[in-house]
């Protein structure tokens, strides 16, 4: 009985260190995807990390997990790999002044485009009340 | 009224303009933040002897160029002949085999000549990755305070050695 219960026992610590290694890496498995989807692979340059099998691909996913393992933010390994290779790597390039008019373009050309819009449509109401009163 | 009428082909050529400078970029080249900057520094174990080891620091004072390059790598074949040329010419050039199996690599150096006053060896890329290469063959300038000065992407052409690098070394040397 003693035998059977140390043998169940036994087991379950077995078990649930089995299984924490499992979530813990789990873990790092799932934060490796999500991150890697996010960069891209240098070689194949419209595919992301995650779905490249570039060499260097490989060599940089092992980078970020051992970074990941070391326990680095997201935020921390992803200067790591800016600081190597250039806002390139990261595909929504940060806010600053050589990117500015990638994001703040559409917004002007929208702010344009209402004001002919308005302008136009002043003058044509201009035309129409003209050509009434004339009447 | 005139500029009205003219303004759209104005908008247009503009467009027309920007769209063509961009034909004559090159799509995969990225610019490496890591000029002027300080050259990452490594130490790694000399190709064909191992149980010699280069380290960066000892460069510290010099200018001198690093050329990462693999054996299995087409364009480094290429390039390989203008570097042994460059040698001829005292150019200090050092090596780093990248990812590469060390007899491969002495193969090469054997049977195409060896430019390098030394070839350090990264076997698993890791030097590499800390340089930001993407695709050897690429070359880096490095000057006296260790800063890097100029980044090749590809092979050295003779035009970018005459245009740029022997400039650049001549300008660094004083």
């Amino acid at each position: 009985m003693i035998r059977n219960l140390s043998l169940v026992l036994l087991l379950a610590f077995a078990t649930s260190s089995f299984t924490n290694e499992i979530v813990t890496d789990s873990r790092i498995d799932a934060r490796l995807r999500q991150l890697s989807t996010e960069l891209r692979c240098l070689v194949c340059q419209n595919s992301t990390l995650a779905d490249s099998d570039a060499p260097l691909a490989q060599d940089l996913r092992r980078e970020i997990r051992k970074l990941m393992e070391a326990g680095k933010t997201d935020e921390e390994i992803v200067a790591y790999l800016v600081e190597r290779y250039g806002d390139f790597v990261t595909f929504r390039p940060p806010v600053n002044a050589s990117t500015a008019l990638l994001w703040f373009g559409p917004f002007i050309m929208l702010i344009i485009g209402a004001i002919t819009l308005v302008i136009v449509l002043k003058k044509r109401a201009a035309i129409l009340t003209s050509k009434e009163n004339a009447s | 009224m005139k500029l009205k009428l003219i303004l759209p082909l104005l908008l247009f050529v503009v467009l027309v303009g920007f769209l063509g400078k961009g034909l004559f970029l090159n799509p995969r080249e990225v610019p490496s933040p890591l000029i002027g900057k300080p050259a990452p520094t490594f130490e790694a174990p000399v190709l064909g002897d191992s149980s010699k080891t280069f380290y960066t620091e000892e460069m510290k004072g010099k200018v001198w160029l690093l050329n990462m390059w693999a054996s299995w790598c087409v364009a480094c074949r290429e390039e390989h002949p203008l570097l042994v040329e460059m040698r001829k010419h005292d150019i200090p050039l050092y090596g780093l085999a990248y990812k590469d199996v060390e007899t491969n690599a002495l193969a090469v150096l054997e049977s195409m000549g060896d430019p390098y006053i030394t070839t350090a060896n990264d076997a698993d890329g890791t030097i590499g990755i800390d340089y930001g290469v993407y695709g050897v063959p690429e070359t880096y300038v490095i000057d006296k305070k260790g800063i890097i000065r100029y980044k090749q992407i590809g092979p050295i052409t003779p035009e970018a050695l005459r245009d740029t690098i022997l400039p650049l070394l001549k300008e660094l040397a004083v």
